[in-house]
């Protein structure tokens, strides 16, 4: 399964000029508004239909302006999930969800309602009607409706964004089982450091209409200079760790990462199973010496393999522990203080009550790699 | 009650023939109306002024100029009239179907304008979710469309229906005022006015226009609102 876009495109005074290619699965297009992700994924829809490019998926050719090709959305059997949901409200949450099963042949329906109605939850809706349903119960219809055409590729415009953080988090979950537990690969628009590190398994970074970087999550996120400015505090390094065991003592669970075990606040995984996480650059100190009397419990020995300066006094930190890469963001006082230098040994510190609900998430099943 | 019902067979047969006229032109207008009413919403074409002008032109007119043209085109020595009359064996000229044509015409423009500005009302936002999910462009029309404008499609149709009710110049300037034939209820109310001791018949059917019309009203509101509650727009 791959995805292909190479196009050139000029909306009044904005040009888009992007090319990426993707095979992953669940590939987030990541930017600050205005960086043009979402016409990107409306070309991919077939919503937009740009000026010159190539848009391919898993080798069928969508958009091939030179040769005059333009398949139309309906016959993309791509499936869309908006950031406003766009449930029809003549028809009830049942009629929604089939009402793309119709269009799509018999032969190739894939996708099984009880099924579907099962993952997102939403069998006591059934007989509503869109008006009376919460924000979270919208979107989740919405991702069943999709679901239900049987779509050879999903596409996500921003599914949180208009919600409030406990609809949020009511609903990343499911994505995360759309992610794990479909084989339909997915294309996630956000603008969320927090979202895409937790769900995505790749990902484009887009600036200006272009594409500034692009590859495994947990590559991409390191390169905090290109975070959208609102959003730089919450970059950090993504880790895929696994649960070792739970400390029931302390109510902590301990994870195992290549950089080591880490401590986090207890968490309802059995032993085994995968967990991404995200330490956030802020959130971690470095010592040049194993501290002792610390209160912080996940001390991390490391190397440093990258500096470069942050905002304001900030300057940002590559910690390569054992293989995997953690950031830190301190002060070019504090640098110069502790004779920071590449090459030289430090320990990373991170306090276990750093890590919350929003940046430890499901992590992606190994069988996910490749 | 006994005098308003007591009507001479005359006087049922101009209700009756009312009632037929304003529906066949409320239903036979329904189609072109709402093929226009897209255009206007939606198409990008030259010459659209100029068509919405065309559309709205009745309802400007003189409603006598309006049976007028409508006499030299489609009556039988009318260009359009003896076209249809030679190869469809359809006649307008002094016929039921003159009247039910007049009257359509007249009611276009109402009936237009209110489909236009639920069409205009329509996100298509909608039509482009369902394009996504597989429904070409005549599918989504017939499955997101037209159910979403149908309150406006209520409302046009009773318009056209009660201007066809009411409808007097251009209906006799084009087929006249022959009973049993094109005499319609204003017609015959204008008829019972001309001749000495018609006050009775012409307040009788005045009455009966009055329910006709009331009813209809009524009718349109209630669907309106059933059709509005199930859609629940969010």
């Amino acid at each position: 399964m791959s995805v292909l876009v190479d196009i050139s495109h000029r909306l009044g005074g904005f040009a888009i000029d992007a090319r990426f290619e993707s095979a992953g699965r669940l590939t987030a297009l990541f930017g600050a508004s205005g960086s043009g992700k979402t016409t990107l994924i409306d070309m991919i829809a077939g919503l937009i239909r740009p000026d010159r490019g190539r848009i391919e998926v898993d080798g069928r050719v969508l958009v091939d302006t030179d040769a005059g090709i333009f398949v139309p959305k309906h016959k993309r059997r791509i499936g869309m999930v908006f950031q406003d949901a766009r449930l029809f409200p003549h028809l009830s949450v049942a009629g929604n969800l089939r009402y793309g099963r119709w269009f799509t042949p018999p032969a190739e329906r894939y996708a099984d309602i009880d099924a579907v109605v099962d993952l997102l939850g939403i069998g006591p809706l059934m007989n509503r009607r869109p008006a009376k349903l919460s924000g979270g119960e919208k979107q989740r219809v919405a991702i069943g409706r999709a679901l239900l055409a049987s779509p050879r590729l999903l596409l996500m415009d921003e599914p949180l964004a208009s919600l409030d953080e406990a609809r949020k988090a009511e609903i990343l979950p499911y994505v995360e089982r759309l992610r794990d537990e479909t084989k339909i690969p997915i294309v996630y628009v956000s603008h969320s450091v927090a979202e895409v590190a937790r769900l995505a398994s790749d990902v484009v970074m887009l600036a200006q209409g272009n594409v500034v970087a692009s590859g495994p999550t947990e590559a991409v996120m390191q390169r905090l200079d290109l975070l959208p400015a609102e959003e730089r505090g919450e970059g950090g390094a993504v880790l895929d760790t696994r649960v070792l065991h739970h400390d029931e003592t302390f109510g902590m669970t301990v994870l195992g990462s290549a950089a080591g075990e880490l401590r986090v606040p207890q968490l309802a995984m059995k032993a085994g199973t995968p967990v991404r996480i995200r330490i956030r650059a802020r959130d971690v100190m470095i010592a040049t010496e194993k501290p002792t009397g610390l209160s912080a419990l996940n001390i991390l020995p490391g190397t440093i393999t990258a500096m470069s300066p942050g905002e304001g006094p900030a300057v940002e930190v590559g910690i390569d522990c054992n293989g995997a890469t953690v950031l830190a963001r301190i002060t070019e006082q504090s640098r110069q203080a502790l004779k920071l230098h590449l090459g030289g040994k430090v320990f990373a510190v991170i306090k276990t009550v750093s890590f919350d609900r929003a940046n430890t998430g499901a992590g992606l099943p190994a069988e996910a790699d490749g | 009650m006994n005098w308003l019902l007591d009507l001479t067979p005359d006087e049922w047969n101009a209700v009756r023939l009312s009632i037929k006229v304003a529906t066949v032109a409320m239903l036979a207008s329904l189609p072109p109306g709402i093929l226009i009413a897209l255009l206007l919403a939606r198409g990008q074409f030259w010459g659209k002024t100029v068509l919405n002008g065309l559309v709205h032109l009745p309802l400007i007119l003189p409603p006598v100029v309006t049976g007028y043209l409508l006499l030299l085109t489609f009556g039988r020595r009318g260009p359009a009239g003896a076209f249809l009359a030679e190869h469809f064996g359809i006649v307008f000229s002094f016929r039921w179907t003159g009247a039910a044509l007049a009257c359509g015409v007249m009611g276009f423009p109402l009936m237009v304008r209110a489909i236009r500005l639920s069409i205009e009302a329509v996100d298509r936002k909608m039509e482009a979710a369902a394009g996504t999910l597989g429904a070409n462009p005549l599918w989504v029309f017939a499955t997101i469309t037209l159910p979403l404008i149908l309150p406006g499609l209520i409302a046009g149709a009773i318009l056209a229906f009660a201007k066809a009710m009411g409808e007097f110049g251009a209906t006799i300037t084009f087929v006249s005022n022959i009973p049993n034939e094109t005499q319609t209820l204003p017609s015959a109310i204008y008829t019972f006015t001309q001749v000495p001791g018609g006050d009775e018949g012409a307040l009788r059917l005045t009455l009966i226009s009055i329910v006709i019309s009331m009813a209809a009203l009524v009718a349109s509101e209630v669907l309106a609102r059933r059709v509005g509650r199930r859609l629940d727009i969010e």
